[in-house]
């Protein structure tokens, strides 16, 4: 095995993380702020990328798609919020529950409507459609370090907005004591529609970005919601800093777990046997993972109340 | 007076309905609704289940798709040992497939109550939106490891050849099998009627409302809702392993995530913590999903739209406007 090609599968680990990043930042901050547990969040991850695909395959350009795809999840999540979600943040978690369950039927038959039920495919960009050498020899994709930027810089830029600006204040203090900053003369009801829509654009972000790597289609964004979930539940649900930790935690071990597990086993059994116990056991990976990290932090590594 | 009586009387209707509605099927040799008078007992009986730990206990277990896909896949990885004559274990002892319903339950119950002791142990630490979380992560894990499986179907599951059997009965008949799953799911609200009415489901409850009051009185919390859970597992489980049965098929979709959003789809339609909701739960969804699916494709997007109304405006259940308000909240 060589260095390049364990820095590839490392590269593909903190991809993944980093798209589990964007998905788990808004549903994260959506349960911080609102106390909101938001199943349909990978709707709108799967509505960022059929825009995405949509447009980009009617302009031909990769970045008019981008932009729509994140424009348009921006506005399905504010207008969510504003029809559904607002009625739900004084419900019990359940009644949450089953509302965005319901949620995400509507949207997966809508997409379904509206965009066919035939996969859509997205083409990586020109600009980075080539591969960077890679120190050890081969290379790797542009398009996914360019991946690893935006949701490395996305990172940073919301650090920044949560510490630094006026919305972030607001944010942090709705986390804290809700009546207080609405008594305080803050327009609470704006503050969450505006916190759900930036979730929702986030989500959209990813599934535009991750359109170029897999097919678009109804049903995409669950599996990568259930993640987001095992995301934000190691990192300590509400904590930004968390998800970005737990989501690359995520994302490497699950992509290491599957190439290297078959191998291990294969040293100690027969190569079908190890195969199939090396891929079932990756495929829990994670999820020992996180049940290992419960047993020892029950409210995550970074819990946000105490 | 009359507001009291009318939850038994909406639950006797209920439960005569879904008797007498396969029997007249058969009467008018229309063995179609005999198989939806099943679906309709098994999935309410996975539904009874689940209610024991929500309903009761408060434990939101988004996650009970994995007793319900384990008892499938218990049913079904019998009946291919039993049809190849081969054994599941040959090491240390040897363990073949089975032919006997009766041993098919029983390895159920007793698969669905470790797995969800080792489960619950881990996700009962937690509370609130973290074990609505972490049940569905579990649930998760068991379905892509299903997935992994080659030997037993992989991603395309398993067929069931031949209906496992049961002494005196002949379980390839529809009606006969609906009869047995009747029974069962009968039992089943007979004894979690009896459990909610005992001193264990008097701790139940409050482990539900007030554990810190639990615990003073000398009751762990933690202990009682592990039990509470595991029979309701069990419970579930079961209902998965008719549910293979009745199907002939079992797969990984049984281990889905959307498997258990639709169980407690039917406990909350019913209406929470009702010993009778998962029944209507279960009976209208299925009406609706036979009726509906047969007039559009679009039966999710109904599906969707009832559930968010029931959800917004209708926080009862179909028990709860049949019947009048809840009696706890």
């Amino acid at each position: 095995m060589s260095l390049a090609f364990l820095i590839e599968q490392l590269l593909n680990g903190v991809q993944l993380g980093v798209m589990l990043f964007l998905m788990a930042a808004g549903l994260t901050l959506v349960f911080g702020v609102m106390g909101l547990i938001n199943l349909a969040h990978g709707s709108l991850y799967m509505v960022g990328a059929f825009f995405c695909a949509w447009i980009a395959g009617q302009t031909g350009s990769f970045w008019l798609g981008l932009g729509g795809g994140f424009l348009a999840a921006a506005a399905t999540g504010a207008l969510v919020e504003i029809v559904v979600i607002r009625r739900l943040y004084d419900r019990d978690h359940l009644d949450q529950v089953l509302a965005t369950f319901a949620l995400i039927l509507i949207f997966s038959e809508l997409a379904r409507w509206v965009f066919g039920d035939r996969p859509l495919y997205l083409d990586v960009p020109a600009v980075l459609s080539g591969a960077v050498p890679l120190p050890g020899g081969g290379g790797y994709p542009a398009y996914r370090l360019a991946i690893i930027a935006v949701g490395l810089t996305t990172a940073v830029g919301l650090y920044l907005l949560i510490a630094k600006t006026r919305l972030g204040m607001q944010i942090r203090a709705g986390e804290s004591d809700r009546e207080m900053i609405g008594a305080l003369g803050v327009d609470i009801r704006r503050l969450y529609t505006a916190v759900f829509a930036l979730g929702a654009a986030l989500a959209g972000l990813a599934g535009g970005m991750v359109g170029a790597l897999q097919s678009v289609q109804v049903g995409m964004g669950e599996p990568v919601l259930i993640l987001a979930f095992v995301v934000i539940i190691i990192g300590g649900i509400g904590s930004v800093k968390g998800a970005l930790v737990g989501a690359v935690l995520v994302g490497v071990t699950d992509t290491l777990g599957r190439v290297f597990l078959p191998q291990l086993f294969g040293l100690l059994l027969p190569p079908s046997e190890a195969t199939s116990v090396g891929s079932s056991l990756a495929a829990m990976a994670i999820y020992l993972l996180m049940a290992a990290v419960l047993t020892w932090r029950p409210k995550g590594l970074f819990p946000v109340d105490g | 007076m009359a507001e009291r009586m009318r939850e038994p009387l909406v639950n006797a209707v209920l439960v005569l309905a879904l008797l007498i509605a396969p029997l007249t099927a058969v009467a008018l040799d229309e063995p179609f609704y005999v198989g939806l008078a099943s679906r309709v007992a098994i999935l309410a009986l996975a539904g009874v289940g689940l209610n024991l730990a929500l309903g009761s206990g408060g434990m939101v277990s988004f996650g009970h798709a994995a007793f319900f896909g384990l008892g499938g896949y218990v049913a079904g990885i019998a009946a291919l040992h039993a049809f190849e004559g081969s054994a599941f274990l040959a090491w240390p002892l040897e363990i073949g497939g089975s032919e006997s319903m009766i041993v098919v339950w029983v390895v159920t119950l007793a698969v669905s109550a470790v797995v969800a002791l080792a489960i619950g142990a881990v996700s009962l630490r937690t509370a609130g939106v973290y074990f609505i979380m972490i049940t569905l992560a579990f649930a998760q894990m068991i379905y892509y490891f299903a997935i992994s499986l080659p030997t037993y179907g992989g991603e395309d599951g398993l067929s069931i050849y031949l209906r496992s059997s049961l002494p005196f009965v002949d379980t390839g008949d529809p009606l006969s099998f609906f009869l047995v799953c009747y029974a069962l799911l009968l039992s089943a609200l007979f004894l979690t009627h009896r459990l909610v009415n005992s001193r264990f489901g008097a701790a139940l409850q409050c482990a539900r409302m007030n554990p810190e009051r639990l615990a003073t009185l000398g009751i762990a919390p933690f202990p009682v809702k592990l039990t509470a859970f595991t029979l309701s597992a069990m419970i579930t489980g079961l209902a998965g392993a008719l549910f293979a049965e009745l199907n002939g098929f079992v797969s990984p979709a049984m281990l889905s995530w959307q498997r258990s959003g639709e169980i407690i789809v039917f406990v909350i339609l019913g209406g929470v913590g009702r010993l009778f909701g998962p029944v209507a739960g279960a009976a209208l969804f299925i009406l609706l999903e036979s009726f509906i699916g047969g007039w559009t494709d679009r039966w999710q997007l109904v599906l969707g739209l009832v559930l968010l109304s029931v959800v917004l405006f209708a926080r009862g259940g179909v028990i709860g406007l049949l019947a009048g308000r809840a009696r706890h909240d």
